[in-house]
């Protein structure tokens, strides 16, 4: 047992002395800092991306149409009511998929932030709302609201769109910095990796030297190198992914009013560790496992590459 | 086989060539040779030894060595080249942080010889150089000649078709220098080409052979 050990313990020996080279504990911690605000990046790209999404498949897509005094006579056919004229309109619109007045109970919900509860005992005129939901590029509103403006005179539709749209640029271009910040955090990463492969090997030239003079090829001394700095990189990776975990978890439970629907539904719901995995959007798991692949990654390459780079000043 | 023509070499000083340290070397060796390598301290015995490592590439002249053009190799094959070159150092030039027996266990390491035949190998040795029981020791647990002991072990265990020693007999005494001749010419007798540079004249005369005599870089005596 203790020959095998032996044999074990001297088949993956050291033979740089990289372990005194590149010290763990310094790499260790900036790679999982770095990680840690990569995950920050992404977790804000993500939600950007989804609020982006959100609002231009939601509150894009919908069109608020107001009839005053609801119930009298269309001014131009008779025996209908203004608020069906409308609806009728509407309904006959190309570019529109559903027209559905609101109910007393939904207006009252309404309005019930600026007027409180119990409108209905209000003797105030109060117009009905027409929830309209549009299809594709919507009609053009310029038309519909002299359309309307003949039949019910007062109508007002009010489009979410220009103010949507306006909200969507601004998320895409926060998940643009979003990005941006993550394609930083990599280049600083992979600078730092690059430092510390260069102090190491200047501090383990000696050994470099005489491993070389025995007939090591470039790509074995490399892959030494690589091989640590990727353990190292995957670790302190590891670390800042998981020290991410519960930020991502806190940021979800806030952002959860404000993305009804996120959270997991149906079968889903009942089992404990779906319903737990569906706390954080698929994305942000995905990111979680990919980033010390990532780091991992960034940390051979560059130490491959430097490495590489500096064993040409050798024959 | 060994073949120079016209071999020069100059190390840089910054980014200007400093002087030569070899001039215009041309001798052949033939494989299976062996060639005492003297002359006077400064006279370029090291860096012909180093020249023949491929440590450094020749900055004039033609180096063939073990049927490779040397200056026209590419970094891959130089390394190729080097496993089948042992080398002893003057200053031993053992890993600090590692053991005897990874020391010499390197070579065959690199050469990806399975590690059941790398311990029978080394172990086997160690023992021939008498460390059979300081297998584990490290550099700074070992006396002067006992490091000069791992270095030839070291140098001798890949059974490499040239074996170059600078000053091999400097830290051991007259009995163990003996016994290092015995080895190097049993590895010369089994066709190993084998240059030892030294300022033993005792050496020498016991073990006459042919030699190469440098004085300021030129070979002044080849025979």
């Amino acid at each position: 047992m203790a020959g095998w050990w032996s044999m074990a313990r001297r088949r993956g020996a050291d033979d740089l002395g990289l372990s005194r080279a590149l010290g763990d504990r310094t790499l260790l911690g900036v790679v999982a800092a770095m990680t840690f605000l990569a995950a920050l990046a992404v977790a804000g790209s993500v939600g950007a991306s989804a609020l982006a999404q959100r609002w231009q498949g939601g509150a894009g897509a919908v069109l608020t149409v107001q009839v005053p005094r609801p119930s009298t006579p269309a001014a131009d056919a008779a025996g209908v009511t203004r608020l069906d004229r409308v609806v009728a309109i509407l309904g006959g619109t190309p570019g529109i998929a559903s027209a559905r007045p609101l109910d007393e109970a939904e207006l009252s919900d309404l309005l019930r932030p600026w007027l409180g509860s119990g409108t209905g005992r209000l003797s105030l005129p109060l117009p009905a709302v027409i929830d309209v939901r549009l299809a594709g590029a919507g009609p053009d509103l310029a038309v519909l609201a002299t359309r309307l403006e003949t039949a019910a005179p007062g109508t007002t539709p009010e489009s979410h769109g220009v103010w949507v749209r306006r909200l969507a640029a601004l998320a895409r271009s926060l998940e643009a910095c979003a990005w941006l910040a993550l394609a930083l955090v990599a280049g600083i990463a992979a600078a730092v990796i690059g430092v510390a492969t260069r102090a190491g090997l200047a501090q383990r030239r000696d050994a470099i030297e005489i491993v070389h003079g025995l007939g090591a090829t470039d790509s074995y001394i490399a892959g030494r190198f690589a091989a640590r700095t990727t353990r190292l990189a995957a670790i302190g990776a590891g670390c800042g992914a998981v020290t991410a975990l519960p930020v991502f978890l806190v940021l979800a439970d806030l952002a959860a009013p404000f993305a009804p629907g996120a959270r997991p539904a149906g079968p889903a719901a009942g089992d404990p560790v779906l319903a737990w995995l569906g706390v954080l959007p698929v994305p942000l798991w995905i990111a979680l496992l990919a980033l010390p692949a990532a780091a991992a990654l960034i940390g051979y390459a560059t130490t491959r590459a430097t490495v590489g780079s500096w064993l040409r000043q050798l024959p | 086989m060994i073949r120079l023509e016209g071999v020069g070499l100059h190390y840089t000083q910054g980014t200007s060539p400093g002087p030569e340290v070899l001039r215009d070397l041309t001798f052949v060796i033939p494989e299976g040779g062996f060639r005492w390598l003297l002359g006077p301290s400064g006279a370029g015995k090291s860096s012909l030894l180093r020249l023949l490592h491929l440590a450094v590439r020749p900055t004039r002249g033609r180096l063939s060595l073990l049927d490779s053009d040397v200056g026209g190799a590419g970094r891959r094959d130089l390394a190729l080249l080097r496993r089948r070159i042992g080398m002893v150092f003057q200053d031993f030039r053992l890993l600090p942080h590692l053991a005897a027996f990874d020391n010499v266990a390197l070579p065959l390491r690199l050469a990806g010889q399975p590690e059941g035949q790398v311990r029978a190998d080394v172990t086997e040795m160690l023992r021939w150089v008498g460390l059979g029981k300081k297998l584990d020791a490290r550099p700074a647990q070992l006396s002067g000649g006992e490091q000069q002991r791992v270095a030839i072990a070291r140098a001798v265990v890949s059974r490499p078709h040239v074996l170059l020693a600078d000053e091999p007999t400097g830290n051991l005494d007259d009995g163990q220098a003996e016994r290092l001749m015995m080895l190097l010419k049993e590895m010369n007798r089994l066709g190993t080409t084998v240059i030892v540079a030294t300022h033993n004249d005792g050496l020498v005369a016991r073990h006459p052979g042919q030699a190469l005599r440098l004085d300021h870089g030129r070979l002044v005596e080849h025979g």
